[in-house]
């Protein structure tokens, strides 16, 4: 059965902060691309192990250290599950994307790159994703190569093919832009890409929330996202890789864990995942994770694409009736994100005065300033969608925003 | 001519006749409209203040009666009527009344969430240059 009214009304109640009050106004929170809200399940999770199941993991031989063990050795279980990876082994806890990006520019770097390689991105990434490979680049005197994208918002993949030589080491592209919300063609990226021999990296951040992923289906050899963009909580985040390529891969920080046996002569280092993860990780947020992971696949990812694209082709409809309004974006295949700018006004302004009447929107160049540049625009306002939005929710908010022009114009 | 203070305090009497937000942000977009553009000239990336939202222009020079005289821009309106509020407050002051000024206007109007770090729209770093130039001028005059 299709997420219904009645539905999204139950699972709006699993979100407390949805009934928050904003200035006296109920709450509209359309900043679900920055961070999604968390449901009862993952609050009282994280309450719950902090409370019964709080020990370090792996090293203790006692009955909580057991536990703790367990449940974060659990939370690798589901996360495999919901990539559909073949092996636990393949998945690393990070603090989140950004670090798993990290991550891989530097192991990747070390043992595959030399000067004058290539490493190829897209126009529209994340900071996330351009900055890790400049600063890879700049240390190994490389070369950045960039994916162009058409004016909807699309990649190019003849371009794309073009970029690809003997040099290219690494492509590494966004599943899903999180400005426009264009969802690429990252199964084509991958089939291109290994014509060459050369490996992809696809950041999920703004994908596994909304559609569905397999990361054996595409091919993927890494695939990165964070917890708290598809409801679990801040801090924890996943890299998986293709256990060929993790075992090629030097560790990328030194520490507890990660060790397999240390002397102050040799260190020999600890197998999947664990080489990955120095330190105590965050088992508390694996844990919780897990549960916000749960909640998705309850509810299906699947019903959930279909409705929040239900919600945006229906606010796209409505915004459309707002006069001067342009959209930034307008790609065939798109996620659950609009950005638009209005007339001349600055998207600042329509932020600070939505805000006023109780709707979160982001504004600004959405840490994608190439992209913003290369539009040759301020910015964009930016209201991307969850599944506990509602189409009243919209009507509000486009209601808002002829008012809110009216001011401006 | 009155004091710097003063000039807050008067700021401040004509945005207390407003309760609602609505009001005191459509005066907001009245003075943001009314600011004399900055002449191109000073449209140079030295003159920018870049915010994370939007960018501030600002420059400055001293007149005649060695008072400072501050020349300032936004792209957003709201900013720019903040800007156009600060140019009031500080602007045709001599250094060393803008260097002993106390800021207060901004928060007693409530709109204390423009000045703050995570708006990055450029007004917080306007201050402050707005204060080094007056610095700068200072010692320059010695």
């Amino acid at each position: 059965m299709k997420l219904n009214s009645q539905i999204i009304q139950n699972i709006r109640a699993d979100f407390p902060i949805l009934e928050e009050k904003i200035y006296g106004k109920p709450l509209i929170y359309f900043d679900n691309g920055a961070t999604t809200q968390k449901p009862f399940c993952v609050l009282q999770k994280i309450e719950y192990a902090y409370k019964h199941l709080n020990a370090n993991i792996h090293r203790g031989v006692h009955f909580l250290s057991q536990q703790a063990t367990e449940a974060h050795e659990d939370a690798r279980n589901v996360v495999a599950h919901f990539l559909g990876a073949e092996k636990r082994e393949e998945v690393v806890f990070t603090r989140g994307t950004t670090e798993a990006i990290n991550l891989i520019a530097f192991s990747f770097g070390e043992a595959f790159c030399s000067e004058n390689d290539e490493i190829v991105i897209s126009v529209m990434e994340h900071h996330s994703n351009i900055v890790p490979w400049q600063m890879l680049c700049e240390r190994k005197k490389m070369k950045l190569r960039v994916i162009p994208m058409n004016e909807k918002g699309e990649l190019q993949l003849d371009a794309f093919r073009r970029l690809l030589n003997e040099n290219t080491k690494l492509v590494s592209v966004t599943h899903v832009s999180n400005v426009m919300g264009t969802v690429n063609p990252v199964d084509e990226i991958i089939r291109i890409s290994h014509e060459m021999n050369v490996p992809v990296l696809i950041d999920g951040a703004q994908a596994v929330p909304h559609i569905p992923v397999n990361v054996r289906e595409l091919d993927a050899d890494f695939y990165v996202f964070s917890g708290h963009k598809i409801y679990g909580p801040t801090g924890i985040g996943v890299l998986y890789g293709k256990e060929k390529w993790l075992n090629a891969l030097p560790p990328y920080q030194g520490g507890g864990e990660m060790i397999e046996n240390v002397s102050f002569e040799k260190t020999t280092y600890n197998v999947l995942p664990f080489k990955f993860e120095a330190g105590t990780p965050d088992y508390i947020g694996s844990t919780a994770l897990a549960e916000a992971l749960r909640y998705v696949g309850d509810i299906g990812i699947e019903k959930i694409a279909a409705y929040e694209h239900e919600l945006t082709t229906y606010a796209v409809e409505q915004l459309s009736a707002v006069e001067g309004i342009r959209f930034i974006g307008t790609a065939t295949e798109k996620s659950a994100v609009i950005s638009f700018l209005v007339g001349n006004i600055h998207p600042y302004d329509i932020g600070i005065l939505l805000d006023k009447l109780g709707i979160a929107v982001r504004t600004g160049h959405h840490c994608a300033q190439p992209l913003i540049d290369s539009l040759e625009i301020p910015g964009t306002v930016r209201a991307s969608f969850s599944f506990y939005n509602t189409k009243e929710e919209i009507d509000v908010f486009v209601a808002a925003l002829k008012r809110v022009v009216a001011m401006l114009i | 001519m009155l004091s710097i203070s003063q000039i807050q305090d008067e700021i401040i009497d004509e945005f207390s006749q407003f309760d609602d937000w609505m009001d005191k942000y459509a005066l907001l977009i009245d003075l943001g409209n009314s600011l004399v553009p900055i002449d191109d000239k000073y449209k140079v990336p030295q003159n920018v203040i870049e915010g994370c939202q939007s960018r501030v222009w600002l420059t400055a020079e001293l007149d005649g009666d060695r008072r400072i005289i501050y020349q300032a821009e936004s792209d957003a309106i709201l900013v720019k009527g903040i800007v156009a509020l600060l140019l009031r407050v500080f602007s045709g002051r001599t250094p060393d009344e803008i260097l002993n000024a106390d800021l207060y206007f901004v928060e007693k109007i409530g709109l204390r969430e423009h000045l703050s770090p995570t708006r990055s729209n450029g007004l917080l770093s306007m201050i402050k240059q707005i204060k080094l130039y007056a610095l700068a001028f200072k010692s320059k005059m010695g």
